[in-house]
């Protein structure tokens, strides 16, 4: 199972990647694996404000619906709307696949997610 | 994931740790949900062939000299219509015309059956069963903690099976059954039936026989596009066929008429358990019933949503996918019998979303049995 270095990650296994004040989030390699074949994705509006925990998006596999929640409080300023028509990319590349970029509210809030290493040992012991 | 605390395990078990499928609980059995993928296992039996280990379902036994009045009694099809070795899908009902459990009827030699029953409802309908022998002379025994059962289902499916046994598979046409089949010289009972709109077969076998003959089934279909195929796939195959799933399409507050199987209720033929009430229906009219639906806007359907018209819930989703085959968005639900004309515009309650739909026949995909 992939782990990208680099990245922020949640016990629910999201991804942030963070660049200035932008947060892009997708879901990581354990999460698209354990979904399998990804084949509807439901994004959130541009300009929606959410708080960290809020579930943004819903992606679903052939078998069932799961919540994708937010690591991380903002306002949506971009959503990947390649992913309405293409889902399967997530499963093709999760870490490539982005699906919303947030302007953050509080970057103080990333101190609380985990780096690499630490889902790393998180992964090994709950996944 | 491979230890689930509690849960029955089939003499497969290790076949499909090897074969790295993913298990979860099913019913109280820690099942194969997935190998591969529900996508490419539910293509496998389209375009080649699939095999699915099923041995969590129950097997019933029934000898005696009053077998056949007692599962006239029982069961809402026509026990008689049929000859040895020939099966018959039916019902089992309650006396309000719910459904215990959908079974498969076998007759075997000699006045005597057998029943297929599915796992969630072994312990309800043995107990059933038994409650309702009173005044027959029959004997009931449940076989389900002695027999496995593989599915191999699919186009290739034939070819497959053929290399391993001692029979020409074109003696036993669909539903129909022989018990003199040796597959890789283990002794079997093999029907020409299953759950997934293809072609193929059941094999039904002793516990032990199971994982050396399910292991001859992979080998042989290695080259014939052969994939194991795990409980998800054997639910999306299922539903596209139109065929039932109890707990989705058929339940104990569900009628088989309601659900839309009643040429499998056979209501002329004597007495039997739910027949007043079943009558009673169908002369009333029904108030609801099951119908295809196709999304028109986009969103997947679920077992469990809401189906609205005008705001108002008008009946609930019973099974609903992006369909493998077909690619589109489609479901069955129960509904109002006023919303259930083929074209009816109706809504559908995704989380916050009303999504419209509109009914559509439940002949999803055509069934491709060799009859």
């Amino acid at each position: 199972m992939e782990i990208k270095k680099g990245l922020y990650y949640t016990e629910e296994n999201e991804w942030v990647r963070v660049e200035g004040n932008k947060a892009y989030i997708g879901i990581t390699d354990y999460a698209q694996d354990a979904l399998g074949d990804i084949v509807y994705i439901e994004l959130p509006d541009v300009g929606d404000t959410l708080k960290a925990g809020d579930a943004f998006s819903v992606v679903e596999s052939v078998k069932a619906a799961s919540d994708v929640f937010l690591p991380v409080s903002g306002t949506v300023i971009e959503i990947n709307e390649e992913l309405e028509d293409s889902p399967e990319l997530i499963n093709e590349d999760p870490y490539g696949s982005w699906i919303i970029a947030v302007d953050l509210l509080d970057v103080t809030e990333l101190d609380e997610l985990m780096d690499a290493e630490a889902y790393e040992e998180f992964s090994s012991q709950e996944n | 994931m491979s230890d689930i605390a509690g849960l029955k395990r089939t003499p497969l078990f290790d076949a499909h740790m090897q074969l790295g499928a993913r298990m979860v609980d099913f019913a109280g059995w820690e099942m194969p949900i997935q190998y591969e993928g529900i996508s490419a296992e539910h293509e496998a039996v389209r375009t080649s062939a699939g095999v699915f280990d099923v041995s969590h379902m129950g097997e019933v036994e029934f000898t005696g000299p009053g077998t056949l009045d007692y599962l006239q009694n029982l069961i809402t099809n026509d026990v008689s219509s049929i000859n040895d070795n020939q099966m018959l899908y039916t019902f089992m009902c309650y006396p309000d015309g719910g459904v215990v459990d959908d079974i498969i009827v076998y007759r075997r030699k000699d006045d005597s059956y057998m029943a297929i029953i599915n796992a969630s409802n072994i312990d309800k309908d043995i107990a059933w069963m038994r409650e309702q022998a009173g005044p027959y002379d029959v004997d009931i025994k449940d076989r389900s903690d002695d027999l496995s059962l593989i599915a191999l289902q699919g186009p290739n499916a034939h070819e497959i099976l053929g290399e391993l046994v001692d029979v020409d598979l074109n003696s036993i046409s669909f539903f129909n059954f022989s018990e003199d089949v040796k597959c890789s010289g283990r002794p079997c009972m093999v029907s020409r039936s299953g759950y997934t709109g293809e072609d193929g077969f059941e094999i039904c076998l002793s516990n032990d026989d199971a994982p050396f003959v399910w292991s001859k089934l992979i080998d042989a279909g290695a080259d014939k596009g052969l994939k194991p195929c795990g409980l998800g796939a054997r639910d999306t195959l299922r539903f596209e066929a139109n065929l039932p799933l109890y707990g989705n399409e058929l339940s104990a507050s569900i009628t088989p008429l309601e659900a839309g199987f009643g040429m499998f209720v056979k209501l002329d033929k004597g007495d039997f358990i739910g027949r007043d009430a079943l009558v009673k229906q169908k002369e009333e009219g029904l108030t609801r019933k099951i119908v295809g639906f196709e999304m028109i806007e986009n969103g997947i359907p679920r077992h469990g949503y809401d189906i609205l018209s005008d705001g108002k819930v008008i009946g609930f989703v019973t099974t609903g996918y992006n369909s493998p085959t077909l690619k589109k968005n489609i479901g069955l639900a129960m509904v109002d019998v006023e919303h259930s004309a083929l074209g009816s515009e109706i809504d559908v309650q995704i989380r916050r979303k009303i999504l419209q739909a509109k009914v559509i026949k439940r002949r999803f995909y055509t069934k491709s049995y060799k009859k």
